[in-house]
């Protein structure tokens, strides 16, 4: 950067970052969202035990007052969307000379006319250091709205879910202290004005998860998933520290008088307007890529969700499904500004983040078909439609993945929550030995699960059909009438999101057939859940059936103008602190073919579940859960392929076998070996030879010399023992009478030297 | 009210404890009671003038050297009684004064063998008054003075108090600091001699060096000195073997102290008077202080993965924590020494504690051995859950105070200071970022294996495995609640340190070169070494003597 002016700007010149200071009493005081469950941590951990219910009832109330003040929040945002006319704040920069300063005047075309929305940021000093105030604060806009209120929508089901669930538990005061402590820790991060406190957030609900999923830590296993999950982040944390330290000083390089930025509107207004430098943006983006990598399950640090299923079910539903997962998504939606320019995602050419979304959307999916415990499908099944959002990020369809990422909440904590029902029921999560025919005995758990299903699997009307047909046209590759248009046309993942339809459609099948039909395999009389499992999947199950009308598609001629795009109006940001991405034009014919695609899938494993297997199991006379000649008996690939799969594509061998031991083991113990040997062995060595020169010097010139010319026989026996001795017995004064008299003698020499 | 302080607090605060000394000196050894009462109502006293001072400290001027005395003392060599408190120091003597109660709390009822508490305790105040000296001594001699002051006590506290291999260990603690401490006095009386300067003041021999007349070559040495003296206290990688032996060997409270405040020392020597007397040295070195830094933060790590005892691990922990800290240090930055001295008192804490934990265990088990440990939890769950907040602590987790001083260091080694190779630093900050994961690595670990599972068949049903006693909480509380209280507001001691350590920092280190202009540049007449010159771009990075 050569060529740098400092403008001498006033506070309403300079860069617009899309904004405002004012903003409405709920608006500016969002940061009582989190401090409600905070508190009620730090209550419950201090008197749950003696509450009559443990302590779930104070946490139940922090949440559930919290998602009041989310729903509100949230009206309050559609009102400021629409009719603020608060004060843009400007940043004031250091200009190029001879470029302009991008875009960035914050009124760039967008959803339903051109009114920008402006996020209400408040801030508080946090700390100083290097004479620069550090702030914390929150930045409030349509995505920090929504996500407050699916987490404490969320997260209240599960509350009110798990008194039933954990009822009983011997630490059933600690699981509601940290289920409060993780409500907390994840709305801190999606009201994040800067992206210090984001990463405090988010290592802070990790440390949740770590906690949670080992809950019944006296078991290893339990103990050794958490211990994974916790380390498989650290792994991509370690991304997120260069990411946010390059996005702080990239963004200092432009602010005169200041060193560095975290503000996340500053750091994207500037990335935004082309100020930044692409190398560092290519850096930080790669680094903060990582990061959500390990967070949300992205191919190849995806290995520590599937193990996290260990911890309660309300918890995988809340955190590994619903919630924390989706942190690395929403962090990649809330920097889209620096991914944007970082990955180029407008420029149309594939980007590393559409390619590993969409290599995880595949991969996850295949990894489901050969679970035999239900929430494993489930957990493959969340890292597939993660994949599914991350990859419609890279493409550059942001409010498709953000209405992707909003209608998964509904439907998978449902499926999680159904499956903590059948669990619930049968003591155990193995589909193929404990499960079967539970639609007759679970009516309620049969009904919603089927809902939700239907909705993850994407038909229409239900809500995952619309966000999942949105993430379709956004990828730009449907060239059949309309549909075009997007950032580029992205054909491959295109291809990707139609292939994971289809699979996400047949594995769920299998995982239906396996669970409620065929005869029950199990032991005992499995009964329905009670009112406080049954409700909260109901109202699940609504959701995910009414959630995708708030965002119908432009132009979708059965509703009237005013109910499209809704959710896309409020949600996505039209500011400076967002890039300028145009949308793709929805299209009837990808609707319809994405829609045959599913039954397609759903046509394939039906036939083989309901049609073979069934005819298979009458014949047999028992209930069976494959076909005793099945492809992978008959065809070698299928079985390599199978193999394959069963073994997790060997990357836990890789990670735990090689990596992890590797450096536990031999790598830890060479360190070791070297300080022993080697460096400490120097010392002793130095103070042995020491000593030993001391005993020469005593022996042979002190007494045999000086003292000898007196007393020339006997003495010189005494020797290195009795000199041991005199060191063992502790006379270190005058050992040190002899280095202070060494020092002033080298001092001497060193002036006399230099 | 009136600064009733000034003049003579800092005296009272760093002499009180030998107050308490003399009355134990006249008090039989058999009245364990009433040495115990003597020395906890010393210590506290010294708490409570910390106390005093902290409220008269003047948080506008945190620059300024505040309750300074300045008087006469070794004539014949113009070394003056100079002592004050600012900013960068006061974090320090505050942790300083609030462990060693605790410590005289925490050995109330459970003096290790040979018990003789009265002289275990006058060495904890001997202790605490070179400690407390050390931190405000602002003349070269005194500071020598303190800082040797503080090696006795601890010497004899291994050497009668330790374990089985005591002997051994404090000698080698001993030999070794003394051995730093010589090369370090080298340093000074050079220094003192070379500029010609009237004084062993601080400020003195600073402006005496930024006049001239010391080249440049004999400050690289001088430098070096110093480094070797105070590496070997941090400690630094490679002149850490001392550490995990003396750790090891150390009787619980020996063990706080040690992590808690003497490591500090050499830290705190760099920040106080290598870094601001001979700051152009400091630039030449840098990038070796960086190395062995981030050295230390991967090769403890690894140290720590290999270790079967818990006490030694948590000493081999220090030696990458303390290279966070070193990093900080070397980066020359305003940030980074706010995040070094984050880093020294979180470290403090936070270590302190688990050497705490680790002696509360050793006590119940009578090992530390890991693999027969298990399962603490379930035998002793306070206990269990305090270990496993320490650790997250201690693996730099956000919202406790160990993230201060992680997070900061990394940043700050993006951009070090003028002069400081950035490329190379850029390096470093990775591997740093790397040495995160390996701290979480070791320490879930250990957690694993300590505290979750099953008790171990050995311990199932001894009787003698209780929760935590009230000595205990009392010795404790007031640890973890510093250690949130600064995670979630780390101003607490950035707001104190941070005017000092700018003022502490040579204006050519730290100016921003793109906010001046290229007269403004010349005019400040700084050396090549920051690689400010007009047009030169030859810094003289790689002319370190090595």
């Amino acid at each position: 950067m050569s060529n740098l002016l400092i403008a001498a700007l006033s506070a309403d010149a300079g860069l617009p970052l899309g904004i405002t200071e004012g903003g409405s009493w709920l608006l500016r005081n969002v940061w009582l969202i989190p401090l409600l469950p905070a508190l009620s941590f730090v209550g419950i951990l201090t008197f749950g035990k003696r509450m009559p219910r443990g302590g779930s009832e104070l946490g139940i109330a922090a949440v559930g007052i919290a998602f009041v003040l989310a729903l509100l929040t949230g009206v309050a945002w559609m009102d400021h969307r629409d009719n603020s006319h608060d004060q843009e704040v400007h940043v004031a920069v250091v200009q190029f000379d001879d470029h302009g300063v991008g875009h960035g005047d914050g009124s760039e075309e967008g959803h339903g006319g051109g009114h920008p929305s402006l996020a209400v940021q408040r801030t508080a000093v946090w700390f100083q250091a290097g004479g620069m105030e550090f702030t914390v604060g929150t930045l409030v806009d349509g995505l920090a709205v929504m996500m407050l209120v699916v987490v404490t929508l969320v997260s209240l089901l599960v509350h009110v879910y798990s008194t039933e669930y954990v009822h009983g538990d011997r630490r059933y005061t600690h699981y509601f202290a940290f289920l409060s402590l993780f409500s907390a820790s994840m709305l801190l991060l999606v009201v994040s004005e800067n992206t210090l406190q984001l990463l405090c957030a988010w290592e802070l609900v990790g440390v949740c998860s770590f906690v949670l999923i080992g809950h019944w830590w006296e078991e290893k296993p339990n103990s050794d998933a958490a211990l994974k999950a916790f380390l498989t982040n650290r792994v991509g944390d370690m991304g997120l520290l260069v990411g946010v330290t390059v996005l702080f000083f990239a963004a200092g390089s432009t602010l005169p008088g200041r060193f560095g930025s975290f503000s996340i509107a500053e750091t994207n207004a500037l990335a935004s307007s082309g100020m930044l430098s692409h190398t560092a943006l290519v850096v930080a983006s790669c680094g903060l890529m990582a990061a959500v990598m390990s967070k949300s399950g992205q191919f190849f640090l995806h290995t520590w969700l599937p193990d996290a299923m260990a911890g309660p079910t309300p918890v995988s539903a809340l955190i590994h499904a619903a919630t924390m997962v989706v942190a690395g998504v929403f962090m990649i939606a809330r920097m889209y500004g620096v991914f944007f320019e970082g990955f180029q995602i407008g420029g149309s050419s594939i980007n590393l983040m559409a390619f590993i979304g969409g290599l995880t959307t595949i991969v996850g999916a295949c990894m489901a078909f050969v679970q035999r415990d239900i929430k494993k499908v489930l957990a493959y099944s969340t890292i597939s439609q993660l994949g599914y959002m991350v990859m419609a990020l890279g493409v550059g369809a942001w409010t498709a993945a953000v209405f992707h990422l909003f209608t998964h909440a509904f439907f998978k904590a449902c499926l999680f929550l159904g499956a903590g029902s059948v669990a619930h029921a049968v003591h155990s999560f193995d589909m193929k030995s404990d499960m079967g025919g539970l639609r007759k005995h679970m009516p309620h758990t049969y009904r919603t699960f089927m809902i939700g299903t239907v909705a993850l699997a994407g038909l229409p009307p239900l809500a995952g059909f619309w966000s999942k047909d949105e993430i379709l046209v956004g990828t730009g590759g449907w060239g059949l009438l309309g549909g075009t248009g997007g950032n580029g046309a992205y054909t491959l993942m295109l291809g990707m999101g139609m292939l994971t339809a289809a699979l996400t459609a047949a594995y769920m099948t299998r995982c239906v057939y396996l669970t409620f039909f065929g005869e029950f395999r199990g032991h005992g009389e499995p009964h329905e859940s009670g009112p406080r499992i049954i409700v909260p999947l109901w109202i699940l199950a609504g959701l995910a059936i009414v959630v995708g009308f708030l965002n119908l598609p432009t132009g979708f001629q059965l509703a009237p103008g005013s109910l499209q795009e809704r959710f896309g109006h409020y949600v996505e940001p039209v500011a400076g602190y967002f890039p300028a991405i145009t949308h793709a034009t929805p299209s009837w014919s990808l609707a319809i073919v994405s829609t045959l695609v599913v039954i397609l899938g759903i046509a394939a494993s039906g036939y083989y579940y309901f049609v073979k297997v069934e005819a298979a199991s009458k014949a047999a006379g028992t209930s069976l859960t494959e076909l005793p000649d099945g492809p992978t008996s008959r065809y070698p690939l299928a079985a390599m392929g199978y193999k394959l799969l069963d073994n997790k594509y060997y990357l836990d061998h890789l990670y735990s076998g090689v990596i992890a031991n590797g450096t536990k083991g031999p790598l830890a113990r060479l360190a070791y070996r070297i300080n022993q040997q080697v460096i400490d062995r120097t010392v002793d060595v130095v103070g042995e030879t020491a000593v030993k020169a001391g005993t020469v010097v005593y022996d042979k010139i002190d007494q045999l010399v000086v003292d000898g010319a007196v007393n020339a026989s006997g003495r010189a026996s005494s020797g290195m023992g009795e000199e041991l001795r005199r060191v063992n017995s502790g006379k270190v004064q005058s050992y040190a009478a002899i280095l202070f008299a060494a020092a002033t003698v080298l001092a001497g020499l060193l002036i006399v030297i230099v | 009210m009136e600064n009733l302080l000034n003049g003579w607090g800092t005296t009272l605060a760093t002499f009180s404890p030998l107050v308490g000394v003399a009355i134990m000196m006249l008090i039989p050894g058999e009245r364990e009671h009433q040495h115990k009462m003597v020395a906890l109502v010393t210590s506290l006293w010294v708490a409570f003038l910390g106390v005093l001072l902290l409220i008269w400290f003047d948080m506008g001027q945190t620059a300024q050297l505040q309750f300074v005395v300045d008087k006469p003392w070794i004539d014949v060599i113009s070394s003056r009684y100079l002592v004050g408190i600012d900013g960068m120091s006061l974090p320090l003597i505050l942790l300083t004064m609030l462990i060693v109660p605790l410590c005289i709390v925490y050995s109330w009822d459970h003096f290790p063998d040979p018990v003789n508490p009265k002289a275990f305790l006058i060495l904890i105040l001997i202790l605490e008054t070179g400690m407390i000296g050390t931190f405000v001594a602002q003349d070269l001699v005194l500071f020598f003075v303190f800082f040797e002051v503080v090696l006795l006590p601890m010497f004899f506290m291994i050497a009668v108090w330790g374990g089985e291999d005591r002997r051994y260990a404090s000698l080698k603690f001993f030999l070794y600091t003394l051995f730093g401490s010589a090369l370090m006095l080298v340093s000074f009386l050079a220094l003192f001699f070379l500029t010609g300067a009237d004084t062993f003041s601080f400020a003195g021999l600073s402006d005496a060096v930024a006049a001239g007349g010391v080249s440049h070559t004999a400050q690289l040495w001088i430098f070096g000195g110093m480094f070797l003296g105070f590496a070997i206290k941090v400690p630094m990688f490679p002149f850490h073997t001392w550490l995990p032996d003396a750790h090891t060997q150390a009787p619980t409270v020996g063990s706080v102290i040690l992590a808690a405040v003497l490591l500090k020392l050499g830290t705190y020597g760099f920040v106080r008077i290598a870094i601001p007397i001979l700051p152009e040295a400091a630039v030449a070195w840098a990038p070796w202080i960086g190395l062995l830094a981030v050295i230390g933060i991967i090769y403890g790590a690894l140290g720590c993965l290999a270790q079967t005892d818990m006490k030694r691990l948590i000493a081999f922990s220090s030696v990458a924590h303390m290279g966070f800290v070193m990093l900080g240090i070397a980066t020359l930055t305003d940030f980074g020494i706010n995040a070094a001295i984050m880093g020294m008192v979180a470290h403090g804490l936070i270590t302190g504690m688990l050497f705490f934990v680790a002696g509360s265990v050793k006590e119940r088990f009578h090992t530390l051995e890991i693999n027969r440990l298990g399962g603490l939890l379930v035998q002793a769950p306070r206990m269990g859950w305090i270990f496993g907040f320490c650790v997250m602590a201690s693996l730099g987790l956000p919202g406790l105070a160990g993230f201060w001083g992680e997070f900061p260091a990394i940043l700050s080694a993006y951009q070090p200071a003028n002069g400081v190779p950035v490329e190379i630093f850029r390096v470093y900050m990775v591997v740093a970022a790397l040495g995160t994961v390996l701290a979480a690595g070791y320490l879930l670990w250990l957690l694993q294996r300590v505290a979750f599972g099953n008790p171990t068949e050995e311990f199932a049903e001894a009787p003698n495995i209780t929760d935590t006693t009230k000595h205990e909480w009392i010795a404790w509380a007031p640890l973890l609640a510093l250690i949130v209280a600064i995670g979630i507001y780390p101003n607490l001691v950035f707001r104190v340190t941070d005017g000092a350590v700018d003022a502490s920092l040579n204006e050519c280190l730290r100016v921003d070169v793109q906010v001046l202009t290229a007269d403004e540049v010349a005019a400040l007449g700084c050396s090549d070494v920051y690689g400010l010159g007009g047009g030169s771009d030859a810094p003289v990075e790689h002319a370190v003597g090595n």
